[in-house]
């Protein structure tokens, strides 16, 4: 698999994928898409990315453990739900606050911490179970 | 988009009425134990730190379901539906005193795991995650106990399954794999049950609202497909709780973990199953239960009497108290089966003090190994010379088992003996008396052999001749603090019971008479 162009193209295409991910999860309130394919994106960057230049480049790249990533996207998507007991209605009721940055309106929600949550937890296990089998195959 | 240009009628799809801040504790435990859980997670590397934080998010999630109960007793039934949708449509989470009694039980026995792991499980157990584990599997066990929605009962059944298997091969034994597979195994086709059985009613009922099932299947009748569905979900979660005659994952795969994971399993895993079956069977679907009635209560004979029976035959005192637990079951069952207000507030007082004494003993198992250097009937003896307080506090334990007063043991199967009498159903009570006899025959066997016999098997009477060194540790809080915790708590359900019995009749009736459940979710005008 370690091919001169694969070496070449693959940090450029896990940079694309990372970043196309972002997008698809922002994305995702309204249109197709959303955290959980957003964070199999972004794993499937890391995995190309690990199978060209090896899982020590990944993990150094990402520098923290995928599990610790998991647990912070649990954490932000466990805060989401909170806001909502300040307005006295039940748990994880969307609240949605309108920025205006530069004449633009940007809607932003308590779903969409919800779904960055996911992201980082898909992004967070799928990398680590695909990082872990990558190394075993190197071995 | 802009949604702020929208114009709609939201009280169509929500709630608007505020909601008491109070009612929030209905979802504090999840939000702790999730958050807690993740944050365990996040220092899995600093072993030190993990105990502080599991133990510090433990304790409020204690405080949570205590105030929870209290809140349940003081206004009734609570329900939140999740993200203010109007239910039947919205995920509802309802809490009667059944579900919070359980809670709040089985959050004191994850403290007191947390507390006991300090001791019990090394570096690098925490580094596998046992805390984050702990954590997870209380956010499944108390959404299950807190659900109001039956697919959401099956996601709670998954987050705990789950965090189970992680627990259940922490070290990577030989023996641990393979109990694991047995357990899994299991345990997936019985979710896998559970999920067809759900699918197959929501075809039916067109709902998965628990209080619209109930108030639905009570206009339908008994008819054949919901007796299917019935039956389904009788065999799944009897599969769950152990029952008679799908339980021989249990003593496959309870021996083999870290002790105190044993003995958190002992306490809580089988009793979500208990639970499922008294939502399911007392409040869902009561003609199935009626129907089903002769079936549950030979099921419930043959747990108690089998469960028993195994554990007079072990030799290895976890198999034994593994056995104990299946016994344990039976006797639950049985107030199913009969089914009366009294017999049900009989099978919830047993699953209180169930989760509470067999994880006691689970843990005082532990000691026993610390003190003994071994698990094993054959091996153990000379326990008495080298701790008389222990003796004293593993005799007690086994008095309550029993069911002898003046132990927790004692008053649930007063109620459960007393209601199987006034309901004409003479063999229940004569096997729950019969269990409870041979319950105290298993105990005293343990007790003469570890306790009283001088050495390993062999010795003669009178004679002392291991002189016992323990293992280091033995001596520290974190062992006995959550032991006497347990038996602290098995004293005073025993001492004084009518707190219990008041709860438990709370949530029993709520079951039988769910008109309180039902307005709690669709308000007012439930008939």
């Amino acid at each position: 698999m370690r091919t001169i162009i694969f070496r070449t193209i693959a940090p450029y295409l896990a940079a694309l994928m990372v970043l196309f991910s972002i997008f698809v999860l922002l994305r995702g309130h309204n249109e197709p898409g959303g955290g959980f394919i957003g964070g199999l994106i972004a794993a499937s960057a890391f995995a190309i990315y690990g199978i060209a230049c090896g899982v020590a480049a990944v993990r150094r790249a990402i520098s923290l453990h995928p599990m610790s990533i998991s647990a912070a996207g649990l954490f932000v998507a466990g805060l989401s739900g909170l806001p909502s007991l300040f307005m006295a209605q039940p748990f994880m009721t969307s609240q949605w606050w309108y920025l205006n940055l530069f004449g633009v309106e940007v809607p932003l929600s308590t779903p969409l911490f919800f779904d960055i949550g996911v992201y980082l937890v898909v992004v967070g296990s799928i990398t680590s179970i695909a990082l872990a089998l990558e190394e075993r195959e190197s071995d | 988009m802009a949604a702020s240009n929208y114009n709609v009628d939201l009280s169509l799809a929500m709630r608007m009425d505020p909601v008491a801040p109070g009612d929030w504790l209905l979802v504090a435990p999840l939000v702790i134990t999730v958050l807690g859980g993740a944050l365990c997670l996040m220092t899995r590397k600093n072993t030190d730190a993990q105990p502080k934080v599991a133990i510090i998010f433990l304790s409020l999630l204690v405080a949570a379901c205590a105030g929870l109960l209290a809140r349940v007793l003081d206004k009734g039934v609570i329900t939140m539906v999740a993200g203010n949708w109007l239910p039947p449509f919205g995920i509802a989470f309802t809490v009667d005193a059944l579900g919070a009694t359980l809670a709040l039980t089985s959050s004191v026995v994850a403290l007191a795991a947390a507390v006991y792991g300090i001791g019990d499980v090394d570096s690098s157990g925490r580094r596998y995650g046992f805390y984050p584990f702990l954590m997870l599997l209380m956010t499944g066990v108390c959404g299950a106990f807190l659900t109001g929605d039956i697919f959401n009962l099956y996601v709670w059944f998954e987050v705990l399954l789950i965090s189970s298997f992680g627990l259940l091969v922490l070290g990577n034994e030989r023996a641990q794999l393979d109990g694991a597979v047995k357990y899994a195994l299991l345990n997936i086709i019985a979710t896998t049950l559970f999920l067809i059985a759900t699918g197959l009613l929501y075809g039916i009922l067109g709902t998965l609202n628990m209080a619209d099932i109930a108030i639905k299947a009570r206009e339908a009748g008994l008819q054949g497909p919901l007796m299917t569905v019935a039956v389904l979900y009788f065999l799944a979660f009897a599969m769950k709780a152990a029952a008679f005659p799908v339980n021989f994952w249990l003593p496959a795969s309870y021996h083999t973990p870290r002790i105190v994971i044993a003995a958190v399993f002992a306490g809580l895993l089988t009793k979500v199953g208990v639970y499922a079956l008294l939502r399911i069977f007392a409040l869902l679907l009561p003609d199935a239960r009626v129907a089903l009635a002769d079936v549950i209560a030979l099921v419930a004979i043959a747990t108690m009497l089998t469960g028993v029976l195994g554990a007079l035959a072990q030799t290895d005192i976890r198999r034994l108290l593994g056995y104990l637990v299946i016994s344990g079951i039976g006797s639950m069952l049985a107030g199913l089966a009969i089914g009366t207000t009294p017999a049900l507030a009989g099978t919830i007082f047993y699953a209180v003090h169930s989760i509470l004494v067999m994880t006691a003993l689970y843990m005082a198992a532990g000691v026993m190994r610390g003190l003994g250097g071994s698990y094993s009937l054959r091996e153990l003896g000379g326990l008495y010379r080298a701790s008389p307080a222990f003796a004293a506090v593993f005799l007690m334990l086994g008095f309550a088992v029993s069911g002898l007063p003046p132990f927790s043991g004692f008053w649930p199967k007063v109620l459960l003996v007393d209601a199987a009498l006034v309901g004409g159903h003479g063999w229940i009570a004569a096997s729950i008396l019969v269990t409870g006899l041979l319950t105290t025959i298993a105990m005293g066997r343990v007790w003469i052999y570890a306790f009283w016999r001088g050495g390993a098997e062999g010795t003669a009477d009178g004679q002392l001749t291991s002189v016992l060194v323990p293992a280091p540790g033995m001596t520290s809080a974190s062992i006995w603090l959550p032991i006497g915790l347990l038996l602290g708590l098995v004293i005073l359900l025993g001492v004084q019971p009518e707190f219990m019995m008041q709860v438990s009749g709370r949530g029993a009736s709520t079951l039988t008479e769910p008109l309180g459940y039902l307005r709690s979710v669709f308000g007012g005008a439930v008939q």
